[in-house]
C-alpha cells in the first residue's frame, strides 16, 4: 500500500466518521455541510476526468451542474404543481422519484456535454478555455431570462424528492445517499484511468501525435472524456438541488464552474481522491473562515495560490508525494 | 492478340510505400519539389541530406500530418494522400520520431501498450484494467523484450535515458506488426555501443517491415541501406546504392564533403 492509499482510505473515513458524530452529538448542520461537501466531490471527481486524465481545463462545468439542478427542478415543479411538462406528442409528467431525476440529469447533461463539446474540442488551451466559460454563461443568461421557471429567483421546491425504501427528509438518510453515489463515482473514476481507454487518454493529454502514430484518435477520446465528465457534474447538480431543495440561475454562474475546478486544483489534479479532498477542505474553510470574516475568499485565494506555487499535486501531493507507478 | 508470358522474376515487385510526385511549398519556400521514392520489401531505403533539406516534411507528408500541395502518397498499393496518420498507422505504417514522442509520465510497459491497444482497435473498454489485460500485455512485452528493454518495464519513461527512449520507440512502432517503418534519426544522440547495436537491430527487422530510413549517422547508413535517396533543397537529386551514392559527383558536391 502506498502513502496515498492510506490518505485516501483517511479522507473515505472522515465522510463515514463525522456524519455518524454529528447523529450523535444532533448536530444535523454538519450532516448538511458533509453532504454538501460528497455533492461537491462528485462533481470534481466529473471534472478531473476532463482535467486531470484528459488535460481539458473546462471552466464551463456550471452547465452540466446547472443542467442537472434545473432537470431536478423542472421535474419536481410540474411535479408539485400536478401540471404535465408536455401532452404532445407524448404526456410528460413530472416526477418526485429521484432515480428517474438522475437518469434525467444524467442524460441531459451528457447531451449537452457532447454538442459542446464536439464544438469547443476543435480548439485548444486558452481558446477552449474561452468557449468553454462562453457556454457557461450563455445558459446562465437563458436561466435569468426563463421566467416559466422562476427566472432570476429560481425556483423552490417544497418536499425533498423521494428514493424508494429511504427517507429523504432525514438529513442523515440523504447524506448517505449521496455518500453511496460518491463510491459509485469515484470507483468509476479509478477503474476509467486504468483501463484501455483511460490509458489511451491519458497519452493523448501528454503526447497527442503519439496516440496518432499507434492509430487512435485523440479528438475522439477528449470528446468521450468530456461527455463523461459532464454526466458527472450532472449528477452532482440534481442532488444539490434536492439539497438546497432550490435551483437557481446562479448553478449556471462561471463562480461555479471556477469553485468546481477549485476543489479539483486544491485536492490535487489527476489525483483519484483529489477532487474529495478539495471537496472536504473547501466546504470546511467556507464555513469555519465565512464565519470569521465576509471576505473569506481572500484566505482560500492565499491558501490556493500556495498550493499552485509549491504543492504541483495539490493537498494529496503534499501530503502522500509523487504518485506512485501503477502496476 | 497474344499476352507475352511473364516470368516472376521480371515483375518488379509492389512498393510498400511510394509517393509520387509530391510537391509541399511554405509560401515561397519550397520545401518538396516533385519527390518520387519507393520502399521496396525487405530494403532499407535511406533518405540522407543536410540540414533544412526537407526531410522532416517529406516525413510528415508520408505520415499523414502535412499534405502535399500536389501528387500523392501510396501504402500497399492504395492511395493514403488525405488519409488522417490514424488511418495511415491502422493500414500498417509504423513510425518512430527525431524527437522522442513518448508519454513521459506512463511507465515503459504502459507506453508499450498503448501500441498494442492501437493496434486492436478496441480502445473503448472502460472497466477492465489494461494492465490486466494479456492480448495487449503480451504483445507489448514482446517488443519490449525484442529492443531489450524488459527488465526496464515498470519504471516511468521519464527515467530512460536518451538512448533508451530511442529503443521504447522501436518498440511501439513494433506492437502495430508494421508493414513498414519510418524512421526519423533512431541513431540520433546514441552512443556508439547503443548505435551498433540499434544498427544490428534494424538490420534484421528490414525482413520483417522495410525501413524508410532518414539518418545523420552516415556510418549507419553506409552498412544499412540497400539505397540512399539524397535530398537537397527538397530535391531528390541521386538514388541508388551506396557505391552509387559514394561515387555520384553532384552528391559529394552537395553533402557528403570528405565524409564519403
Amino acid at each position: 500500500m502506498t502513502r496515498e492509499t492510506y490518505v485516501n482510505a483517511f479522507t473515505l473515513a472522515l465522510f463515514v466518521a463525522i456524519p455518524l458524530w454529528a447523529v450523535v452529538a444532533d448536530e444535523p448542520f454538519t450532516i448538511t455541510l458533509m453532504t454538501r461537501a460528497a455533492i461537491f466531490a462528485i462533481a470534481a471527481v466529473g471534472l478531473n476526468i476532463a482535467l486531470g486524465l484528459g488535460g481539458l481545463v473546462s471552466l464551463g462545468h456550471a452547465v452540466f451542474f446547472g443542467l442537472g439542478g434545473y432537470s431536478m427542478g423542472i421535474l419536481a415543479y410540474h411535479a408539485q404543481t400536478y401540471m404535465s411538462l408536455a401532452e404532445w406528442p407524448l404526456l410528460i409528467e413530472g416526477t418526485k422519484s429521484m432515480p428517474v431525476i438522475w437518469l434525467t440529469a444524467i442524460v441531459v447533461s451528457s447531451l449537452a456535454a457532447l454538442v459542446i463539446g464536439i464544438l469547443s474540442l476543435r480548439t485548444a488551451g486558452v481558446y477552449f478555455i474561452m468557449i468553454t466559460l462562453a457556454f457557461g454563461q450563455m445558459f446562465f443568461f437563458f436561466a435569468i431570462s426563463w421566467s416559466e421557471y422562476g427566472g432570476e429567483d429560481g425556483l423552490s421546491i417544497y418536499v425533498r424528492n423521494g428514493f424508494p425504501g429511504l427517507n429523504t427528509l432525514d438529513p442523515i438518510q440523504f447524506y448517505g445517499l449521496c455518500l453511496g453515489l460518491l463510491c459509485l463515482v469515484l470507483a468509476f473514476a479509478w477503474r476509467l484511468a486504468n483501463s484501455p481507454f483511460g490509458l489511451a487518454l491519458n497519452a493523448a493529454r501528454q503526447a497527442p501525435l503519439r496516440v496518432e502514430t499507434v492509430g487512435l484518435d485523440p479528438a475522439r477520446l477528449r470528446l468521450v472524456a468530456f461527455v463523461l465528465s459532464g454526466a458527472i457534474a450532472g449528477l452532482a447538480g440534481a442532488l444539490f438541488a434536492d439539497l438546497n431543495r432550490f435551483v437557481s440561475p446562479v448553478m449556471f454562474s462561471w463562480q461555479t464552474s471556477g469553485e468546481i475546478m477549485i476543489f479539483v486544483i486544491l485536492g490535487g489534479v489527476g489525483r483519484l481522491f483529489g477532487p474529495v479532498v478539495g471537496a472536504l477542505v473547501f466546504v470546511a474553510l467556507e464555513h469555519w473562515l465565512g464565519g470569521l470574516s465576509e471576505f473569506w475568499h481572500i484566505y482560500l485565494g492565499l491558501l490556493l495560490l500556495l498550493i499552485v506555487l509549491f504543492a504541483r499535486g495539490g493537498l494529496i501531493g503534499l501530503v502522500a508525494g509523487r504518485e506512485a507507478v501503477h502496476d | 492478340m497474344t499476352e507475352q508470358p511473364v516470368s516472376a522474376t521480371s515483375v518488379p515487385q509492389m512498393p510498400v510505400l511510394e509517393t509520387r510526385g509530391i510537391c509541399k511549398s511554405f509560401g515561397a519556400l519550397r520545401a518538396s519539389q516533385n519527390i518520387s521514392l519507393d520502399l521496396r520489401p525487405g530494403e532499407i531505403h535511406a533518405i540522407i541530406g543536410p540540414n533544412g533539406a526537407g526531410k522532416s516534411t517529406l516525413i510528415g507528408q508520408i505520415c499523414g500530418t502535412l499534405k502535399p500541395d500536389t501528387g500523392s502518397v501510396h501504402l500497399l498499393g492504395k492511395d493514403v494522400t488525405h488519409d488522417a496518420t490514424r488511418l495511415r498507422a491502422r493500414a500498417g505504417l509504423g513510425r518512430t520520431f527525431q524527437i522522442s514522442s513518448l508519454a513521459m509520465e506512463d511507465t515503459v510497459l504502459q507506453n508499450a501498450v498503448l501500441g498494442a491497444l492501437g493496434a486492436s482497435g478496441k480502445p473503448w473498454r472502460f472497466w477492465k484494467d489494461a494492465l490486466h489485460d494479456r492480448s495487449l500485455t503480451q504483445t507489448a512485452e514482446e517488443a519490449l523484450l525484442r529492443v531489450g528493454l524488459e527488465d526496464l518495464a515498470r519504471h516511468r519513461t521519464a527515467e530512460l535515458s536518451h538512448g533508451q527512449r530511442r529503443q521504447l520507440e522501436v518498440a511501439v512502432a513494433l506492437t502495430l506488426r508494421p508493414k513498414a517503418l519510418v524512421m526519423d534519426e533512431p541513431m540520433a544522440g546514441m552512443g556508439p555501443e547503443g548505435s551498433r547495436l540499434l544498427t544490428g537491430f534494424l538490420d534484421r527487422l528490414r525482413h520483417e517491415a522495410p525501413i524508410l530510413l532518414v539518418e545523420h549517422d552516415m556510418d549507419a547508413v553506409f552498412s544499412l541501406a540497400d539505397r540512399i535517396s539524397v535530398l537537397v533543397y527538397g530535391e531528390v537529386i541521386a538514388t541508388g546504392s551506396v557505391e552509387e551514392i559514394r561515387a555520384n559527383a553532384a552528391v559529394r558536391e552537395a553533402y557528403l564533403g570528405d565524409e564519403a
